[in-house]
């Protein structure tokens, strides 16, 4: 079973569509036991790093996925819930996050050219730069939907692809069973159900 | 590098398409939940739902068939129609919509930008404007396009994007239906006043439109269009395909 952590923050609906899409199991639950049950755990997350934060400890869930991360099994972090997963945010002001990933999340205006937008929003095509399990069914320059502004930075160890936008921002990144995905897989078409499809193979699900 | 979008729009009543379509290998062609996969498939970056629905029992069935999309289509999907409240962008949110489009509902309550871009975010909102020229001046109509605001169109835009709204649909009805191409003057003076993504509307007949669109204006990031996707005069495919060979960035 695939448990996707609600905390309250975001809209759920199409995370939890695309997994059933893909034939697996999936659970939308807030309860700290159930990630504890399940096979893979998905962060999701849209908005604010501070209140999200904030939500994801004090519901617990945040230290059941530090648990969960411990014991091996295969976490993933979508958007926010991606960034959620590093040491910490300069997202207005400085604010801690799971450390299950080394590195900060900092303002995508650091890197880029200022005549580029922010949000960096659409489809982006992925640099692929290592090996990894997730991107068993997807191709270098394969595209998927971002919609941020703010990236992980001084993680080049953990990055598996990146998306040019002025500069090579974070897109998927890897801490052994620990994923991550900039983007929104489950708003990527075939690309994002692929990506989804290989990261619920890393557990027990299909 | 990002890509420009390729954007179409369903118009939807009692849980219909409105405008006929016809696509070879497409039974059900008024099926929003059947259109909808088939323009994923075909390459679409991202679908707009209107919902011209004047009933509340048809807006209930709306919102069915929203859910029975969100479902089975995994790409951004913007709901536009009929929004006036917070509540409503709830109701669509829930339903599946990733971005919701207000018109008319911004120009009666100006706040509901502000307060829907501090619940659900900026990226989140869409202001769509249907503008005309009236003795040279760019006007801001609502209720469909019959009743003129008095409103200056770019001036309203830069107004709504400094309160919240994440993306701008430019619709001109001085080119809409007349597959002339899109009006570049507003949308060059639109794109020159706001840094959010622009979405143009209104006048594409061909292909060479799309592509003179994004040649003469790069600052444009989509174009939207309804009927002649519908009825076939532009594929998708196609368009992207010559996209492509004009060296614009897209997604194929």
């Amino acid at each position: 079973m695939i448990a996707i952590a609600d905390y309250g923050v975001g809209n759920l609906f199409s995370l939890k569509s695309s997994f059933s899409a893909i034939g697996a199991n999936v659970l939308v639950t807030g309860d700290a036991a159930d990630l504890e049950k399940a096979d893979n755990i998905v962060l999701p997350g849209v908005g604010a790093f501070k209140d999200a934060s904030k939500k994801l400890f004090d519901s617990g869930l945040g230290q059941a996925l530090i648990n969960e991360a411990a014991k091996g099994k295969p976490i993933m972090g979508i958007c926010l819930g991606m960034q959620l997963l590093f040491d910490k945010s300069f997202e207005y002001g400085e604010h801690k996050g799971l450390g299950l990933i080394h590195g900060s999340v900092r303002p995508i205006s650091d890197v880029i050219p200022n005549d580029l937008k922010i949000p960096h929003i659409g489809w982006n095509a992925l640099d692929l730069k290592k090996e990894s399990p997730i991107n068993k069914y997807i191709n270098d320059g394969d595209f998927v939907y971002f919609v941020h502004s703010f990236y992980a930075a001084g993680c080049d160890e953990f990055t598996v692809a990146t998306a040019e936008y002025g500069a090579p921002l974070t897109a998927t990144v890897q801490n052994k069973n620990v994923f991550g995905c900039q983007f929104h897989p489950e708003k990527s078409g075939k690309t994002g159900l692929n990506i989804l499809r290989a990261f619920a193979e890393t557990g027990a699900n299909l | 590098m990002i890509t420009k979008r390729i954007i179409p729009c369903l118009d939807v009543r009692d849980g219909r398409v409105v405008k006929g379509v016809n696509f070879k290998g497409l039974k059900d062609v008024s099926s929003p939940v059947k259109l909808a996969e088939f323009y994923s498939d075909c390459g679409a970056d991202e679908l707009v739902f209107y919902d011209i629905t004047a009933s509340s029992d048809g807006r209930e069935i709306f919102t069915d068939i929203l859910i029975e999309t969100a479902k089975k289509v995994f790409i951004p999907l913007t709901v536009g129609g009929g929004i006036n409240t917070v509540a409503d962008f709830d109701r669509v949110l829930k339903c599946g919509a990733d971005k919701v489009s207000v018109n008319s509902g911004a120009v009666k309550n100006p706040a509901i930008i502000s307060e829907a871009a501090k619940l659900y975010g900026n990226q989140c909102v869409v202001l769509s404007v249907d503008v005309k020229r009236v003795d040279g001046v760019f006007r801001v109509f609502a209720k469909g396009g019959r009743e003129n605001t008095g409103l200056e169109a770019v001036s309203w835009i830069k107004y709504c994007v400094e309160n919240g709204a994440g993306e701008v649909v430019v619709n001109s009805m001085d080119t809409d239906g007349v597959k002339g191409g899109f009006d570049l003057e507003l949308l060059n003076a639109v794109c020159d006043a706001v840094s959010v993504p622009v979405i143009a509307s209104g006048g594409a007949g061909k292909i060479e439109d799309f592509i003179t669109l994004f040649k003469k204006i790069p600052k444009v990031d989509a174009g939207l269009a309804a009927s002649i996707f519908h009825f076939g005069e532009v594929k998708i495919s196609e368009l992207k395909e010559q996209m492509f060979k004009a060296n614009i960035p897209v997604r194929r």
